[in-house]
């Protein structure tokens, strides 16, 4: 009987959750329209409703399937997803039309792995080897044209035709699942060191070095491989062996710095963005300054970050392209989305933001500590930790704490994949928080 | 496993706390030094969306300076046009799209993007830009006259040269006019620039963007005698009516002198018996050249650094765009450390040498006598009015400090008048006003080409309007045959006559 109560409260606070975070998306458009109202439609306001009526789906599903799954998780995932698409509206409406689409392929993926998974998400176990293969296969997907266009011609994304994917970002889901799966089998052998289990492992890191080298995607790799150590240290408690894989990290990293220009340039450009002097520029082969030149795009994004200030620019009041209506910052919508934000919003805005990111990673692990099994276990951690890791690794590069990766930030960037990717996220955690509460 | 477990909540929280503490970090404490950055093209733009202050001349109707409202992306950007086509221009400078600035508009940037501003200006302005509403700079209105202004410039033509004119007893600059010219409008259009680079006008390899009135150096010629008669008289070696005997030429370490040399002398080539006064109306280099030998370099220097010579002159142009007056050496200003051995002090005494003069410097001289020998402070910037019409700043005429005695200052005028009505000077009479003023016809070093002075002020008995004229590079070009007519006309429409 009590639990009943608790399970209704549960969904019913997740609307009202929802209904918060639709009123939020609608003083958010209003906030863009009123500053672009020369430039922008009120029609745009009905992108507050189209978004609202989607999560409202998403919330009866959910409903039906998971009832007692964390009811934060999903008006979460909504509030950044609203404040990604208002971004992206401002800073072109045609690709914010675009997001919206994905948006709603997203909701049907969500939909669709709560319905299907809704008995039992264990039995994904099973098919763990297959996991791994799916994961190295999407992983080295874009090395392989052939494979490449299949994916780029399939049905699916025919309608779509400008769209690109980028199979990496569910090739992380893959990963996850398969570590879970296979780490929850074998962490008692390994915490006792037996050799032969270490294969699959290996080949783990042998293939993120491999990506990281084949594909210049060092920030990819940097998160494959964070999520690896995680889910290993969390299966095994045994510190050292993190550090080991580090060590194996780190010697491939020097490898491949010394190997590949650009990810020298990265790390350069991260630890010397300005030069008082000229140097060498590979983009027009003449001397310029690194900031006018390889370090032009960190640069401006800092400058746009810091134009920000405590308070912000307001929605729709940023300055993002000279007087001639030339783009000030490459990728703005996409990799650089929290730059953009964070002059938009200001200090307070975008502190919020991480805020937003903090509360749903600590649900994740909460969702991850009261489950039941090892594998929820290490799923639910996994998935939530490459979560944080993700925001980490590009917010992180974009405000030169790390070198800067090009990767999307989870919810907000512009992309399709990562839309899809990132429900993936929630509904693996609302699966292992409904069987949990059960 | 849940030790783990929260030890990985551990990481990935930190992880995101780390976010936040390097987002302030560039927002809040580094954000002042990003944005003073030379490449911040963020803070470029945003200089773009604020409606640049108007500027004005003095009348409050002619518009110097203004603005194009140009809409991109849904945001307004402003740009600077120049309405009234290169008036002043060299002066009032020019703002560009590429945000390169001169002049008044380098100077004044701050006041006419509305960043000094007093407090409750600050709100509004912060107000309006969270509102997406326009921000507004400050208008400011200058001192310049529009009518003689332009007749000043129209009267330079083509020629090399300027026309300083201004309040003698506040320090108000009425004209400011550099030639060749140029009309700012063209900085900023496709190959303009250039076309502005090519403007010398007929002195050849001038730049029209040089302002000549406060950057430009010219020898004064003896339109210095204003300074070395000052010293003989306020020091008390000479009167005006102190005896002198002109052979036609001075003596000077061994050597004659001749008046001969002299472009600027009228009358006969020996006076013989002379007058101060005489040698002054005249301009006989050979009377100044005893003065000086008698009163001496170092007392000469030490009256020229009075009327402001040896600093640059206060204006609210940009420094750069202003240069003191002195002895050169080297292009360098140079002060002797021993004037007696290292100083030629009669040619000194008449302006050669090497002495080097900006129009301006010359002009406070003569309105210093015109002030009864206290240097008026000189500025152009008459008052700054915020978008709301409040008063953000007024300019209140003040003082360099007294140069000469006010004995002495009359005691040149007088010498000045007579310039005027029966010496070098007389193209410069007006009809109804006495004039007092001052020729100067420096040799350049070309055969029979000089620099053409004429400095003045009138009414001579109550001074409203002081004013110096240079030519450059003049073919037997005399400052009273070729520079006085222009003093002449700039100061009848400058006293509405």
């Amino acid at each position: 009987m009590g639990a009943d109560a608790l399970t209704l409260s549960f969904r019913n606070r997740e609307l009202a959750y929802l209904i918060l975070v639709g009123v939020l998306t609608a003083v958010g458009f209003a906030s863009v329209y009123i500053a672009r109202k020369s430039h922008v439609s009120a029609a745009s306001l009905t992108y507050a409703i189209f978004f609202f009526v989607l999560y409202l789906a998403a919330h009866v599903v959910a409903r039906f399937t998971v009832p007692s799954a964390d009811p934060y998780l999903l008006p979460l995932a909504g509030l950044l997803t609203a404040i990604g698409l208002t971004e992206i509206y401002r800073l072109g409406p045609a690709n914010a039309f675009k997001q919206g689409l994905w948006v709603v392929i997203g909701v049907a993926v969500f939909a669709a792995a709560l319905i299907f998974l809704r008995q039992d998400y264990r039995l994904l176990e099973n098919y763990k080897y297959l996991f791994g293969l799916g994961a190295i296969g999407l992983l080295f997907m874009p090395l392989l044209p052939g494979i490449g266009q299949t994916v780029n011609g399939s049905r699916l994304w025919i309608h779509f035709g400008g769209l690109q994917f980028q199979p990496g970002e569910l090739g992380k889901i893959a990963l996850i699942v398969f570590l879970a799966a296979y780490l929850r089998e074998k962490r008692e052998v390994l915490a006792q060191g037996r050799v032969k289990d270490w294969g699959p492992l290996l080949v783990i890191w042998g293939g993120a070095m491999l990506v990281l080298f084949a594909t210049d995607d060092l920030g990819g790799a940097l998160l494959y491989y964070g999520i690896f150590l995680a889910i290993l240290y969390a299966a095994t408690a045994r510190l050292q062996f993190v550090l080991v894989f580090i060590v194996l990290f780190l010697v491939g990293s020097a490898a491949v710095y010394q190997g590949t220009p650009h990810v020298r340039e990265r790390v350069v450009n991260w630890i010397q963005p300005w030069t008082t002097h000229k140097v060498h520029c590979a983009l027009n082969g003449q001397m310029t300054l690194r900031q006018d030149c390889a370090s032009y795009q960190e640069v401006q994004s800092l400058y746009s970050i810091a134009h920000g200030g405590y308070a912000g620019t307001g929605l729709g009041s940023g300055l993002f392209t000279t007087a001639q209506g030339h783009p000030l910052i490459p990728y703005l919508s996409t990799d650089f989305i929290y730059s953009a934000l964070a002059q938009e919003l200001g200090l307070i805005g975008v502190s919020a933001l991480l805020l937003i990111y903090m509360v749903f990673v600590l649900r994740g692990f909460r969702v991850s500590l009261a489950a039941n099994d090892g594998f929820s276990k290490l799923l639910a951690a996994g998935l939530t930790f490459g979560f944080a890791l993700q925001t980490f690794v590009i917010v992180g590069g974009i405000l030169r704490v790390i070198p800067l990766t090009g990767i999307t930030l989870p919810f907000v960037s512009y992309g399709g994949s990562s839309v899809i990717a990132n429900f993936l996220v929630v509904a693996g955690l609302m699966l292992v928080s409904d069987r949990a509460n059960r | 496993m849940n030790k783990q477990l929260n030890r990985l909540a551990l990481v990935a929280v930190l992880m995101l706390v780390a976010l936040i503490v390097a987002t302030t970090y560039w927002q809040a404490w580094a954000a002042g030094s990003l944005a003073a950055k030379q490449d911040n093209a963020v803070e470029l733009v945003s200089q773009f969306q604020v409606a640049r202050g108007l500027i004005f001349a003095s009348n409050g109707k002619t518009v110097l300076a203004a603005d194009r409202r140009v809409k991109r992306n849904g945001q307004s950007f402003y740009f600077r046009r120049y309405p009234s086509h290169g008036l002043a221009a060299q002066t009032l400078g020019y703002s560009t799209s590429a945000l390169s600035q001169t002049g008044l508009e380098l100077s004044l940037n701050d006041f006419l993007t509305g960043s000094t501003t007093n407090l409750s200006n600050a709100i509004q302005r912060t107000l309006d830009r969270l509102g997406g509403g326009t921000v507004y700079g400050d208008n400011v209105t200058l001192t310049i006259d529009a009518g003689a202004q332009a007749l000043a410039q129209q009267l330079l033509g083509n020629r090399c040269g300027a026309v300083v004119a201004m309040n003698p007893h506040t320090g108000a600059i009425y004209v400011m006019a550099s030639s060749p010219t140029y009309d700012p409008n063209l900085i900023d259009k496709p190959g303009g620039y250039s076309k502005v680079l090519k403007t010398t006008g007929t002195c050849g390899g001038s730049s029209a963007l040089l302002n000549r009135a406060t950057d430009g150096l010219f020898t004064p010629g003896s339109t210095f005698k204003m300074v070395t008669a000052a010293a003989a008289l306020d020091s008390g070696a000479f009167t005006p009516t102190s005896h002198f005997v002109d052979p036609g030429y001075c003596e000077e370490y061994g050597k004659k002198v001749y008046n001969a040399g002299n472009p600027d002398q009228n009358g006969p080539e020996s006076y013989g018996g002379v007058t101060l006064a005489q040698g002054f109306e005249h301009s006989i280099n050979s009377v100044f050249c005893n003065v000086g030998k008698q009163i001496g370099a170092k007392t000469i220097l030490e009256y020229a650094r009075k009327f402001g010579f040896y600093a640059t002159p206060p204006l609210e142009t940009p420094a750069n765009q202003r240069v003191p007056s002195g002895l050169y050496k080297n292009n360098k200003l140079w002060f002797p450390k021993d004037p007696v051995t290292e100083v030629d002090p009669g040619r000194l005494a008449f302006g050669q040498f090497t002495m080097v003069a900006t129009p301006l410097q010359m002009l406070l001289v003569g309105a210093t006598i015109a002030n009864g020998g206290v240097v008026p402070r000189p500025y152009i910037v008459k008052r700054v009015i915020g978008h709301d019409g409040s008063v953000i700043s007024r300019t209140r005429p003040t003082t360099l400090g007294r140069a000469i005695k006010p004995q002495t200052a009359s005691e040149l005028t007088q010498m000045m008048i007579s310039v005027v009505q029966g010496g070098t000077g007389t193209h410069a009479q007006i009809p109804g006003i006495q004039v007092a003023g001052k020729t100067g016809t420096a040799e350049t070093g070309l055969n029979h080409v000089y620099t053409a002075w004429f400095v003045a002020f009138a009414p001579a008995e109550n001074p409203q309007v002081a004013i110096a004229v240079v030519l450059e590079k003049q073919l037997n070009g005399f400052g009273g045959a070729v520079s006085a007519p222009i003093a002449k006309a700039v100061l009848q429409k400058l006293l509405h006559r």
